[in-house]
């Protein structure tokens, strides 16, 4: 039993550890991270590794694309997414299984597989260097994902509560939009987390989309910012704390909706 | 919050749907909800899939139609290039360390945090999974810092405390270590997304059964052999599943972590050698097959493992889950 616990607080030590150096190195100095690279702070805690990224105009920048694009992909994503998966779900119509099995194969291949011809259609859509150009393709390559779990959850309602919606003279728009969606609450979030943490943290298509360097989003500005100061370590650790902060503060709020997502409702919170 | 259930146990609602309630004509209601969504799908993920097998055939740089035909001499060039034949390898061994050390140390630690009396499971899997919302970029420089080869990085300074007489490793500059470092990172952020899909699993598992095996005389361990694991089959396959489709579409991660996979290609994989010698190059066409090698690979493994493997499990399991799980 003792030795369950010291085994997990090891481990859960060991997790941790890289996440340790960058916060402990960003409030130290250069200097002293390369004589240690892993220690407590010697000449008092040094904010402004922060302030000369806050004060900076390209991490506000970033910080407005990434909010964007974040934003972007995961509203219309959860519009498109739910209103294919209510199709699939719930309107019975000629060739339904075969559009739906067409939508599956997306599983199967993510945007990194296909960037070359995702760059080729983006340009002659005329969409290089503007941020639609990442936001589409990002929704494109997610629909399938979302429109499973939403599927799942569609039909897992009772038609009985359908049928009393038609006696009370709904139409079929308006069981969706009035009955359906308000109970689908807790799918729409799940899916949502799911689409945030993808599209916060998407580099590659940006790379390949995103041309002029004030449109980039954070995962190419922190790159940017590494090219530059590059050997001024601590700094660079200050943006990676910087990043890191978010996306904890992003998973303790959400952790129910993000493991309800990945595992499609068999894990409760 | 209820949380929703998966496929079969619940689509019998729609199949004995009341008919004295038909819903009218939808057709006007059925085509304006498919269009927006089925249109942009299939703008940006069939349309480019189906033109890089046509891409693939030509010599092109991407400018102007493609016109000088090479039928299959891109793929002759990919094959007999040995730079590409170790980026397969590299990540075939990959898939194969994920497959036996990353998976079983998610499903040990999956039995240790989700089953029986645990003070603390919601903290420990908090932190034992949080690594899995960071970013790939974010990761890779992190542990760009604790590989790093001075004696005071956090990894090197660990090992000397451990082994007596330990000499400080250059994690991503020596050819023989960096693909076992980038294996190191990998486990790091993901196998903690395997572990939540284990407690999944674990949770749907009725406990009586389990206590009924002890109430007999079962040992623990014969516990988890006999019974606990043959019902976290399903999950264990979709897991296998996952794992392998995610190792062979690796990209950011390894990329920023070793330098464009470095050095000198030591770890170069599969997707990041299309980037490399397709995209940076100007070699269009040439990229192009590297894609389709990509997703054929990744194609009838799937038709393959869905066909023998899982087809036992329809239904059962958890609604597919995309994404970089390795």
């Amino acid at each position: 039993m003792f030795l369950k616990y010291a085994l997990l607080i090891a481990l859960c030590l060991v997790i941790m550890g890289p996440v340790a150096t960058a916060i402990l190195g960003s409030i130290r100095t250069t200097g002293e991270f390369m004589t240690t690279p892993f220690g407590l702070p010697q000449t008092g805690i040094h904010w402004e590794n922060y302030t000369s990224i806050l004060d900076s105009g390209p991490f506000w920048n970033s910080l407005k694309n990434s909010l964007f694009i974040t934003l972007g992909v995961t509203f219309l994503n959860i519009g498109l997414a739910s209103m294919l998966a209510f199709v699939f779900s719930r309107v019975e119509f000629r060739g339904r299984g075969l559009v739906f099995n067409i939508l599956l194969l997306g599983l199967l291949f993510p945007s990194v597989i296909a960037i070359l011809p995702i760059f080729i259609q983006v340009r002659s859509l005329g969409l290089i260097n503007s941020l639609w150009g990442v936001i589409l393709p990002l929704v494109a390559f997610g629909l399938p994902t979302s429109v499973v779990i939403l599927r799942t959850f569609f039909m897992s309602v009772p038609s009985e509560l359908e049928d009393a919606s038609y006696i009370d003279g709904c139409n079929t728009f308006g069981f969706f939009w009035f009955i359906l969606l308000p109970l689908a609450r807790p799918a729409l979030v799940s899916v949502a987390t799911l689409q945030v943490i993808a599209s916060w943290n998407e580099y590659f298509l940006p790379l390949i989309v995103l041309v002029d360097d004030a449109l980039w989003p954070l995962p190419l500005g922190i790159m940017q910012f590494q090219g530059q100061y590059g050997t001024d370590y601590a700094r660079v650790m200050a943006y990676v704390t910087l990043l890191i902060i978010p996306a904890v503060l992003f998973y303790l709020f959400a952790e129910k909706y993000i493991v309800t997502g990945l595992t499609g409702g068999e894990l409760k919170g | 919050m209820s949380a929703f259930r998966v496929l079969p146990r619940t689509q019998t609602n729609t199949a004995s749907r009341n008919k004295q309630f038909p819903q009218g004509d939808n057709s006007l209601l059925i085509v304006l909800f498919l269009l927006p969504g089925m249109l942009i799908f299939f703008l940006f993920v069939l349309m480019p899939i189906s033109q890089s097998v046509y891409f693939s055939l030509y010599d092109w740089n991407g400018f102007g139609p493609p016109t000088d035909f090479v039928g299959t001499g891109n793929y002759e060039r990919l094959l007999n290039h040995s730079v590409f034949q170790d980026s397969v390898w590299h990540s075939f061994t990959l898939m194969s360390l994920s497959l036996l050390i990353q998976l079983p140390m998610a499903l040990g630690l999956a039995l240790l945090v989700g089953r029986g009396k645990l003070r603390g499971r919601k903290a420990f899997r908090a932190f034992l999974f949080l690594p899995y919302v960071f970013s790939e970029v974010i990761t890779a420089i992190m542990w760009r810092y604790v590989l790093s080869p001075d004696n005071g990085a956090l990894l090197n300074s660990v090992l000397a405390a451990v082994i007596p007489g330990y000499e400080p490793i250059g994690w991503l500059a020596r050819t023989d270590v960096v693909l076992f470092a980038l294996f190191i990172v990998l486990t790091w952020k993901y196998f903690g997304f395997h572990m939540i899909l284990y407690m999944a699993g674990l949770q749907n598992i009725p406990q009586d059964l389990e206590d009924a095996a002890r109430v007999d005389g079962a040992k623990e361990r014969d516990v988890i052999r006999y019974i606990t694991l043959p019902l976290l089959g399903s999950t264990i396959r979709l897991t296998i599943f996952l794992s392998v489709v995610g190792s062979f579409q690796q990209f950011v991660l390894a990329w920023v972590l070793t330098s464009e996979g470095g050095p000198v290609n030591a770890s170069q994989l599969i997707a990041t050698y299309l980037y490399k010698f397709g995209i940076t190059q100007f070699k269009l066409g040439y990229g192009s097959a590297v894609a389709v090698v990509l997703f054929s690979i990744a194609l009838v493994f799937s038709i393959l493992y869905q066909r023998f493997v899982m087809r036992q499990d329809l239904g059962t399991g958890i609604a597919p889950v995309k994404g970089g799980a390795v």
